[in-house]
């Protein structure tokens, strides 16, 4: 009783290592989406970006400064955020904006960028994985009772996501931009009337969507290696995040993380990982067969 | 404008209430309409008369009430059972097929062929190509027939669309806005046109043209904040204080 | 009192030039498609025969197999608007249940035998399975496995298809869904090597009733058959475009509430543009596992679908030629890349994407060359006469005041008065 307890917990707690790095990565996804409509099939790509970003710093403060070595896993936190960020607001004004009202151009041509963007990875860090060394604080594990082994850098990722969940929901709710943000949302044209720049809300949020994948990045790499497929494998999961949890609502998009990696997670306990994911994804399918606003999407006027 | 031979009514709207989230579109909304009655629905913007459409359609589900046309029905039912009974509905913009012609946007709504297999195999014969170009007559468009819709100016593209709707002998016709952004004489010419439809069918107008809606309603009802404000022919209307203060007030 | 108007500047005498030219590729459609029909058929059936050996037509005919998906999207896509990022699901599901009869000749028990259960597809035996699965059983006859080829794939299109469509789900969630089935799919294949042969796929074919499917001869054969069933496949094709389900389909596209409200059950439209995209890529799928003698899990995922929308985008997604084409055209560029420098190819693939997506929405097939040529010299007559001219200014009216369409509530209140 006392084990199996501890081992649910401890299956429990991998799951939200996974939800941690899926709801950054879903979070940014569901703000372009909401705002723009328009999904962004590079999104995995911008997660690398901000991987790869942590490794670099990794290895400059190993060899070039390791007075660095215990801080720079911040530091790279905040530079993965402004690269990735900087790099979506580019390819924002170079290829999402011409393709306004052609959603599913978009997804072609952004599908095309994450190709591209895959191969420039492969071509500078080469095809096999790499690793940034973590800092001392990040490893090990925290031991509330002797069988119940809580490894640090899952709650560091945790604790990240929430935070950034957090002043994303802060600055939807609180702030100016915030404000522009949800009127355009909800109805462009009168925004526009309004006064709001649509266009540079646009830009913003694209932006703001990128650098938050660039953050889940620089959190990857404490629970994996890194290399130039590595944002592929959680886009897929992404897309259905955003899918299922309605795209229109914060909660949605939490709710709909969770439920996901934490079906992923326990199914994994009873079968292969493989079946464990063929099994995740059809629930969430036919639960959107039978309910195609997502699972937590409030009923919107047509 | 003569007041309408009361036979009975076609179409019968009870108790209608449709709310998004709290706001309140529509309040406990009654109307009825006769056959043979040209019906015109105004007030101020956001008053519901669009809501009205969506809901007699199929659009919107209402929250509550009912609606019922010609004895049927009509809650609950999809968008293209309702046209099939009967109900032809146009749009604010002017929605026709811009890159198909005249003929064939007319030739597209015409009531036959409607599965996949039949429209795979469906021919133009003598008399679908008569009857296409009656409706051209009708609304002005003869001599437009093999133009692509695209070509056409806005009044044009109106009446392509309210063409569209006859072809489907229709016995309850819908339009929204049908005169917004005609000339003058374009206007009157529509103004014609629904007057020589009204005949055998009831047509429901909403518009903001005063001066369009005192040629051809039989009957006003004014909508506000989603309730029936007032009903009665365009003088009674114009009299009523109610009325004044809504559309002066705001 | 006259109005006094300052003339407005003539129109340049070219545009009714380019008007009547418009026109007449227009009305003339038909004419040219039969053309192009044509021209095609003796491309395929005359020409590649004489000009390639057969290793290369036998490449031809694999990348034509890609060719019956890329009818297939034109026509669900193109013509319907639905983007579906999942065809790579019904291609292998058409080659998988070809690949399943193959091996199950292949794998008689006389040359089984020195297998632990002799009688069963080899890699069962190294998974150690002691029978065949009761879903392979089916397999062991022609006639079971030419039914299941097409249906198979329409049934799963028909379910998928009806209950997103008739919800209207479309768009980008639609696209979405097809890429998580494909993504289901492959991890399914790939995962269950035991009943499908995971990663691998299934090789070692040979032969088809005692017809060795190897042979040069066979490769000959095999790829007539191919090119015709994709010639026939174009003609029905066409035969839907040009009646009122093609313009229905089309009209779909550019405005589906009208459609639905001209009392069109549009969910049942959609759905049969999607599952003949299926049946076809599964034809498609079926005739690359014979000609290729292998099929794997690399075709059915995510990677492979998108490969399929992208050829036949560069191709021309409107254009059934053009989609034919444009595969070709992108094989053969992905066979050589590979071929002599791997690296560069998701470079170009990507940059394609991007390209034909923001400069030729409608790919090659789309650039009207005439048309081009014609308004490039417009531009550049025009350019020229109204340097020598100066822009007159807005010509002065003196009269009545044209009537302004009319405003909406307040000016309504100033007419409730009139």
């Amino acid at each position: 009783m006392h084990v199996s307890l501890a081992i649910w917990a401890m299956q429990a707690f991998t799951g939200l290592s996974n939800f941690s790095v899926l709801l950054l990565l879903a979070l940014g996804l569901a703000i372009i989406f909401g705002q723009m409509g328009v999904i962004n099939m590079a999104h995995g790509e911008f997660l690398t970006v901000g991987a790869y970003t942590t490794y670099v710093l990794s290895q400059v403060s190993e060899r070039w400064a390791p007075w660095l070595e215990k801080t720079y896993f911040l530091v790279a936190v905040v530079v993965a955020f402004f690269l990735a960020g900087g790099l979506g607001l580019l390819v924002e004004h170079v290829l999402v904006r011409r393709l306004y009202r052609r959603p599913l151009d978009t997804l072609l041509a952004t599908w095309g960028l994450s190709l591209v963007m895959q191969q420039a990875f492969r071509s500078t860090f080469g095809a096999r994985e790499v690793s940034a060394t973590l800092p001392d604080w990040l490893m090990g594990s925290l031991k509330p009772t002797p069988s119940i082994d809580i490894p640090i850098n899952g709650l560091v990722v945790l604790g990240l996501a929430i935070a950034l969940t957090g002043g994303v929901a802060f600055i939807l709710l609180r702030t100016r931009f915030g404000v522009d943000v949800r009127a355009t949302v909800q109805n462009r044209a009168m925004a526009s009337a309004a006064g709001i720049n649509t266009g540079r809300v646009d830009r913003l949020t694209f932006g703001l969507g990128c650098g938050l994948a660039g953050i889940a990045g620089a959190a990857f790499t404490t629970i994996g290696s890194t290399g130039p497929t590595s944002g592929s494998s959680y886009i897929v999961d992404a897309f259905l995040v955003v899918v299922f949890g309605g795209a229109q609502s914060l909660i949605g998009t939490i709710g709909s993380a969770f439920s996901i990696a934490q079906l992923q997670a326990t199914t994994e306990f009873f079968m292969t990982g493989s079946m464990a994911k063929v099994l995740t994804l059809s629930t969430v399918i036919l639960i959107l067969m039978m309910r195609p606003q997502g699972l937590f999407a409030l009923k919107v006027r047509r | 404008m003569t007041e309408g031979i009361r036979t009975e009514s076609i179409l019968e709207i009870e108790g209608v209430s449709v709310s998004f989230d709290g706001f309140k579109a529509l309040d406990d909304l009654s109307l009825s309409i006769e056959r043979d009655e040209i019906r015109a629905v105004i007030g101020p913007n956001g008053a519901g008369k669009t809501t009205l459409l969506d809901i007699i359609t199929g659009r919107t589900p209402p929250t509550s009430g009912r609606v019922r046309f010609k004895e049927i029905e009509l809650t609950g039912l999809r968008e293209y059972q309702i046209v099939r009974k009967g109900i032809g509905r146009k749009f604010q913009t002017p929605s026709v097929h811009e890159s198909l012609t005249v003929f064939e946007n007319l030739e597209m709504s015409y009531p036959d062929a409607r599965t996949w297999w039949s429209a795979w195999r469906f021919g133009r014969t003598r008399e679908v190509i008569e009857t296409v170009e009656n409706i051209a007559e009708t609304i002005y468009l003869k001599d437009r027939l093999h133009d692509r819709a695209e070509a056409l100016g806005h009044g044009q593209k109106q009446w392509l669309e309210i063409g569209a709707l006859l072809i489907q002998r229709p016995s309850l016709l819908l339009l929204d806005e049908p005169v917004a952004g005609m000339s003058v004489r374009d206007r009157e010419k529509t103004a014609e046109l629904l007057n020589a439809l009204g005949k055998g069918r009831a047509v429901v107008v909403v518009e903001h043209d005063m001066e369009f809606v005192k040629q051809i309603a039989h009957q006003v009802s004014v909508l506000h904040q989603g309730r029936l404000l007032a009903e009665g022919p365009m003088e009674s209307i114009q009299k009523d204080p109610r009325v004044i203060e809504v559309y002066l007030g705001h | 009192m006259t109005a006094s108007v300052t003339p407005a500047p003539k129109p340049a005498a070219r545009p009714p030039m380019l008007a009547r030219f418009t026109t007449q590729l227009t009305v003339d459609r038909r004419a040219r498609q039969n053309v192009y029909f044509v021209i095609l058929a003796l491309v395929l059936l005359v020409v590649f025969p004489l000009f390639f050996d057969i290793f290369r037509l036998n490449l031809v005919g694999k990348y034509l197999t890609y060719g019956f998906v890329a009818l297939g999207l034109v026509m669900c896509w193109g013509q319907a608007g639905i983007l579906s990022l999942g065809q790579g699901v019904f291609f292998g599901l058409g080659g998988y249940c070809m690949a399943m009869f193959l091996k199950l000749e292949a794998s008689d028990v006389k040359s089984t035998s020195i297998q632990s259960t002799p009688g069963i597809p080899d890699f069962m035996d190294w998974n150690q399975l002691t029978s065949l699965p009761t879903f392979w059983i089916p397999f062991k006859s022609l006639f079971c496995t030419l039914v299941a080829i097409p249906l198979v794939p329409g049934l799963l299109a028909l379910v998928l298809g009806l209950a997103m469509f008739k919800r209207r789900v479309g768009g980008v969630y639609f696209a979405i869904i097809t890429q998580a089935v494909a993504a289901i799919l492959s991890i399914l294949i790939i995962g269950q090597q035991g009943y499908t042969g995971g990663v691998n796929g299934i090789t070692d074919l040979k032969t088809l009733e005692g017809w060795d499917i190897r042979t040069d001869t066979a490769k000959y054969v095999l790829y007539f058959v191919n090119v015709g069933l994709l010639l026939g496949a174009a003609a029905v094709a066409f035969s839907i475009d040009r009646s009122k389900l093609g313009r229905i389909l089309v009209a779909i596209r550019d405005r589906e509430e009208r459609v639905l409200f001209t009392g069109y059950d549009v969910a049942s439209m959609k759905t049969f543009a999607f599952v003949l995209a299926s049946v076809y890529a599964a034809i498609g799928g079926a005739m690359f596992t014979l000609q290729v003698g292998f099929m794997s899990p690399s075709f059915v995922g995510i990677v492979p679908s998108i490969e399929m929308v992208i050829a036949a985008a560069v191709g021309g997604r409107t254009s059934l030629f053009g989609a034919i084409y444009g595969t070709l055209l992108v094989n053969f560029a992905k066979t050589y890349f590979s071929e002599s420098f791997p690296e560069l190819w998701l470079f170009v693939i990507g940059s394609l994407f991007m390209g034909v997506v923001l400069v030729l929405p409608n790919g090659l097939a789309g650039v009207d060359l005439r048309k081009a040529v014609l308004t490039m010299i417009v531009r550049f007559s025009r350019r020229g006469t109204s340097r020598r001219r100066n822009a007159p200014p807005a010509p002065v009216v003196v009269g009545p005041v044209p009537e302004a369409p009319d405003g909406h509530g307040s000016k309504g209140a100033e007419a409730l008065h009139s």
